[in-house]
């Protein structure tokens, strides 16, 4: 795959994070890698409960405490291992470097705090700007993202935008520091289809401004396919494959990535006619096996040293990795 | 009216809630969430209802239910106008019409047992004996593929696809005719949506049923519908079957909608009409097109004045014919 040229700006190896609860210790990110590169869209997908965000909490060290606790593995950035710098070293790349972008705008923002207000905290907390220059830097954001008349919007509250908006609102925030990474977690998720098209399109457009790199961690397929350079699919806990977007959705090999692909109902698809499903339910993270965890839903028989072995991570073709289990992949 | 003709026909349904505002909360204004819609649903038939947030597609559905009395219009059902019988007089009614929720963890009451959930309409409808609900409860919950034995456990012990095989249980439960699907899938992952899509599909085949089926995912829409209306504040603006809205669509609404569904083919060159804003206020809309300040089209007074009228424009293809919408094309 040629996509993937260019520099390596985040590098995760091998990480694990963990999570003390009443039942013990679950594993929710077990033994994740991945690159980013500069001015790509990574796209993470899976159910819910695969690890998606917990895996962008790790990077950005945001893991509820003392819950959560990374346990390995390396997350490198700048030149900096993320997962050991001391917290102040944390709290610089943090919002500024590396930004995040939330699904529910509403909670996201704070609704008793002026819009032009909560930009403003982000770029006062990384740079030395006058009261004036950073008020006027906060109205140039909201004009950047799309957002009609800034200089009245920026006195406005939360609750006064609609939900497209206050999205907007947020990407501004996010972007305010002019950050090297974007870390989008299901950011159109509770937008309409037609807002969604908007807001993908301003980060689309953005990107191509201002040459940022962004994670998207999404469940829809049909977002990946349509921002995503490269995709991670996770399930479980684990990535199980990964590749370029054109890649995995015209040739997946593992068995639930097929699955996946061939469960949505398509445009193009014939109307009523049986869609194919995964049966089952995505393992309680607390059950989960040493081996191939696709097992108890894949209809392929698996034999014993499948779930007691973990598969490797291969790299079956350029650039196309996969978790090899010799049932899954054919 | 068995055998021919629709199973539900409204005509001219509205839904107006009051807006209070002032001192002594005297009612200001009207949000019309539902604003005179006519449609038909035949036996057997699924007819989708899409449309962004806001749209009014809920109260819609909520309205034909009788959850809500309707400001105005008929609802035509089994020879009775629904919308002018009082609660005693409904009560027949209401177990031929029967809703499942989009949400499975707030739809059901986490303090009964499932047995008790799914027993409920028959104890409401005053039938059978103790054991005979018993019975009743075990088929039906064997029908949307779950174990007898679920009848002894609660709420929380399911899983979101599972939890809402049992909300589809408890509406089947008395063999409706019209079933009001609001969202069903939409809080499920792509994996169990497709099971529950199959489930609702093989049910209307084996017990003849008629779905309202209101979503605002069009792909999803798209595989489970004879028909579909698209929505807009309040209004249907498009209502045509299921092939036809989405190769031939003629209003510029369902364009936008339309062409804004992302597709999973990364080498899908999208042809994007991209709405500006959100759908407005459904507090004192205009009277004309609604779809006028979103449009991109310039709208003569007339057309934000006059009522569009709802026209056959080929068969079975009905739109909103606004002249100015429709005779020309969304500019960007």
């Amino acid at each position: 795959m040629t996509d993937s040229e260019g520099e390596v700006l985040l590098q995760v190896r091998d990480l694990v994070t963990a999570f003390d609860t009443d039942e013990g210790q679950v594993t929710a990110v077990d033994g994740v890698s991945f690159d980013v590169h500069k001015g790509r869209t990574l796209g993470i997908v899976g159910e819910s409960g695969c690890g998606k965000s917990v895996t962008a909490m790790s990077v950005m060290r945001l893991l509820p405490q003392p819950m959560g606790n990374i346990l390995g593995g390396e997350v490198l950035f700048g030149g900096m291992n993320l997962r050991t710098v001391p917290a102040k070293d944390m709290r610089s790349v943090r919002g500024n470097r590396i930004s995040m972008i939330f699904q529910e705008p509403m909670t996201a923002l704070n609704p008793v705090q002026r819009i032009g207000k909560q930009i403003c905290e982000v770029l006062t907390q990384h740079n030395d700007y006058s009261p004036d220059e950073v008020w006027s830097k906060a109205v140039e954001m909201l004009d950047k993202v799309g957002i009609p008349s800034p200089e009245i919007r920026v006195t406005e509250y939360p609750h006064q935008l609609s939900g497209g908006m206050r999205q907007r609102v947020v990407i501004a925030i996010a972007l305010a520091c002019g950050p090297e990474l974007v870390i989008a977690d299901e950011p159109t998720t509770a937008l309409d289809v037609t807002i969604q098209a908007q807001i993908l399109e301003l980060m689309k457009s953005l990107q191509r401004d201002l040459g940022t790199s962004i994670i998207l961690i999404t469940h829809d397929l049909g977002v990946i396919a349509e921002t995503c350079d490269e995709v991670c699919v996770m399930y479980a806990g684990r990535i199980v494959e990964r590749a370029s977007a054109k890649e995995i959705f015209a040739n997946p090999r593992h068995a639930y990535t097929q699955g996946l692909l061939n469960s949505i109902p398509r445009l193009n698809g014939i109307p009523k006619t049986k869609l194919n499903t995964i049966d089952g339910m995505v393992p309680a993270l607390k059950d989960l096996k040493a081996g191939c965890r696709f097992a108890s839903r894949s209809e392929r028989e698996h034999e014993e040293n499948h779930l007691t072995e973990r598969p490797l991570f291969k790299e079956i073709s350029t650039d196309h990795w996969v978790e090899a289990c010799p049932v899954c992949v054919k | 009216m068995n055998g021919t003709g629709p199973i539900l026909a409204i005509e001219n349904l509205s839904m107006h809630f009051p807006v209070k505002g002032g001192v002594f909360r005297q009612t200001v204004a009207a949000c019309k969430a539902v604003d005179g819609v006519s449609l038909t649903i035949e036996p057997g038939e699924t007819l989708g209802l899409v449309g962004e947030s806001g749209c009014g597609k809920s109260t819609l559905g909520k309205t034909i239910a009788r959850l809500y009395d309707p400001t105005e219009g008929k609802i035509h059902f089994e020879g009775a106008d629904l919308a002018s019988l009082s609660r005693g007089q409904l009560r027949p009614y209401r177990r031929e019409i029967q809703m499942i929720f989009q949400d499975p963890y707030e739809s059901l009451n986490p303090r009964h047992t499932i047995g008790t959930i799914v027993e409920e309409p028959f104890v409401v409808q005053g039938m059978g004996t103790r054991e005979e609900r018993r019975q009743w409860v075990s088929d039906s919950l064997r029908k949307v593929g779950l174990n007898e034995s679920a009848a002894q456990r609660y709420p929380f012990e399911f899983s979101g696809g599972q939890r809402q095989r049992i909300g589809i249980a408890r509406a089947l439960a008395l063999r409706p005719k019209l079933l009001i699907c609001d969202e069903p899938v939409s809080a499920l992952d792509v994996s169990i949506q497709s099971q529950v899509l199959n489930l609702l599909m093989e049910l209307q085949r084996e017990m003849s049923l008629s779905y309202l089926f209101i979503s605002h995912d069009l792909a999803v829409v798209k595989h489970i519908s004879d028909r579909i209306a698209v929505m807009y504040l309040g209004r249907i603006v498009e209502l045509a079957p299921a092939e036809e809205i989405y190769s031939n669509p003629i209003h510029p609404y369902t364009k936008a909608l339309i062409s804004a569904i992302p597709v999973a083919d990364p080498t899908h060159e999208p042809d994007r009409v991209i709405l500006e804003g959100d759908v407005p206020s459904p507090i004192d809309p205009p009277e004309g097109c609604r779809f006028a300040p979103r449009s991109g089209i310039p709208h003569n007074k007339e057309h934000l004045v006059n009522l569009p009228p709802f026209r056959e424009v080929s068969p079975d293809h009905w739109v909103e014919d606004c002249p100015a919408c429709l005779n020309k094309e969304i500019t960007r």
